[in-house]
């Protein structure tokens, strides 16, 4: 299929190659539900105090720096996000909305939490069953992406990938939706793996840590996590602040595998197999 | 072509499962096969936090500057009782804390006698479930102190805590609080039956005369308005058999999360 002879002219030809082996697909994807799961039992268990303190402590008479909640308006109510001094209407999605028809003070609306319906002792339950899959996921996909090499071949950039005319090149292009064709479609971009060790070695770490330090049992065995993130309460805004850098993450995430080639990228997380052109007697294949 | 068909197929197929996920979420949060499953990470945190507190460690203390402000009083205010309101009235005087069980000697301890025996006094942060935090400085006798003045008898695991609140109400005394906590608990140094909070006497929104403070747990393991302490090696008979007022509504028994 691949062998070229050397007298034919250099044509285009569509190639398949091994891009995702199967332990990076099945982290992949069991970090897809874990991460789900997380997220709408998280924003379950925030629905029960829906406001965000800095420091050691903060409840109702404390001051918070993000608030969203439900004010009465005549015989309705209405949604009200506050971000430091700023207040921002947000009735029927954040503060109030509606469930079973009937407008409802919620925080976050009901089709995204789990359960749909106000129940936090369901939603830790489902959060720390979740925080556990995720954790033992994470630690199978580091210790393989240190021995296997992945981290090194695939999330890295290369040295030429850094250079500012490289970068500079590559935003513009990205700007453009224009990705990387042919050879250079073999590796991830240089956007493409600082973006990903952001998320791999920053934002996913911090979600455990900050999710700790909210423990009292684990603050008495590691209470210097208390001192890293300032307290029990800012470890709650930073645990918040970060999953919604991972949406965000998320949300730019897929639209990049909707305009760069939806049918190959999900081929490539599903088989392994990521298709390319190449010239004919150029192409590698492994 | 073929496999073309065939990954189309899948694809459609699992976007369709997912859609059926998202809308299932209540089917299988109600799903008792389900929740066995979830239920059994809890063993887990309580195994791993457990093993990592082999040393004992103490939750922070912090000191008068750290204090809130306002203390949040939660659950029961003032509990809805005339035996309460007779207590009260008469400023604790006749209040007496019985301990009995799987006890050698079963106790009746006044406040006078609690506050004649050794304190301790803590400055430490309090969790609420819901995601709030509180600190406050709390005062009283270590419990497990009291529990070696009545002597374990063989076999006893739980301290069982009966409040004089009834958090729900109901005709069969199903909606009285309690909670309970185990041996390891029970005996750590933090672990006080407190009556003074921020230098002062207990508040009724507090707990008065007397509530626990079982600190590296949440606040609901922290039961106010104390009459009774019963040591058990089982909390299958009571209430829910959860060993608690919210374990029977479904929260973790290990509140140490």
């Amino acid at each position: 299929m691949t062998s070229a002879t050397d007298h034919e002219p250099a044509r285009p030809r569509k190639i398949l190659f091994y891009r995702h082996s199967i332990a990076v697909r099945l982290t992949h994807w069991l970090n897809v539900l874990c991460l789900s799961f997380l997220l709408m039992s998280g924003l379950q268990i925030f629905n029960a105090h829906p406001d965000l303190y800095w420091g050691q402590y903060g409840a109702d008479a404390d001051h918070s720096f993000i608030s969203i909640g439900a004010v009465s308006d005549g015989d309705t109510i209405k949604g009200i996000t506050r971000v430091g001094s700023i207040s921002i209407p947000t009735t029927g999605v954040l503060g109030a909305s509606t469930v079973g028809g009937e407008l409802t003070p919620r925080a976050f609306p009901s089709w995204i939490t789990i359960p749909g319906y106000q129940d936090l002792a369901t939603g830790r339950r489902w959060h720390f069953f979740f925080a556990w899959f995720f954790v033992i996921n994470g630690f199978v996909y580091l210790l393989y992406g240190l021995i296997a090499g992945h981290f090194r071949r695939d999330i890295v950039p290369a040295r030429d990938q850094l250079t500012p005319q490289h970068l500079a090149h590559e935003i513009g292009e990205h700007a453009r939706l224009r990705f990387p064709k042919g050879e250079e479609a073999r590796r991830y971009n240089s956007l493409q793996k600082l973006t990903y060790m952001a998320v791999i070695f920053i934002l996913l770490p911090l979600m455990v840590l900050t999710g700790l330090t909210m423990s009292p049992g684990f603050n008495a065995i590691f209470p210097w996590l208390l001192d890293v993130f300032g307290g029990r309460q800012s470890a709650r805004t930073i645990h918040f602040i970060t999953a919604s850098l991972l949406v965000a993450f998320v949300v730019v995430h897929l639209a990049m595998v909707l305009v760069s080639g939806v049918w190959n990228n999900l081929r490539s997380m599903i088989t392994g197999y990521y298709g390319l052109t190449v010239e004919t007697g150029k192409e590698t294949v492994k | 072509m073929k496999l073309e068909l065939t990954r189309r197929r899948f694809l459609i197929g699992s976007s369709v499962a997912a859609t059926g996920l998202l809308t299932g979420c209540d089917a299988l949060v109600e799903n008792a096969g389900v929740n066995d499953i979830l239920q059994k990470a809890e063993a887990l945190t309580m195994g791993s936090q457990r093993l990592l507190q082999a040393h004992a460690p103490l939750a922070r203390e912090f000191t008068e500057a750290d204090l809130s402000p306002t203390f949040k009083a939660n659950g029961t205010q003032m509990p809805d009782s005339e035996d309460y309101a007779r207590l009260m009235e008469g400023n604790f005087a006749d209040w007496r804390l019985v301990v009995n069980g799987m006890v050698r000697t079963p106790l009746s301890l006044s406040l006078a006698d609690l506050k004649a025996m050794p304190s301790r006094t803590q400055i430490t942060r309090h969790d609420c479930v819901e995601g709030w935090s509180a600190i406050g400085k709390w005062t009283g006798v270590p419990l497990g102190l009291v529990l070696q003045k009545a002597g374990l008898a063989p076999g006893a695991r739980y301290a069982v805590f009966y409040c004089a609140d009834e958090y729900e109400k109901s005709l069969d005394g199903s909606g009285q609080y309690y909670e309970s906590i185990d041996l390891i608990d029970a005996f750590h140094p933090q672990t006080i039956l407190s009556y003074s909070m921020n230098g002062k006497d207990l508040e009724v929104a507090h707990g008065a005369p007397l509530r626990l403070r079982v600190e590296r747990q949440l606040g609901y393991k922290h039961a106010k308005y104390l009459m009774r302490i019963e040591l058990v090696d089982s909390f299958r008979g009571l209430w829910g058999g959860k060993g608690g007022f919210w374990e029977d509504r479904g929260y973790e028994w290990y509140a140490g999360i």
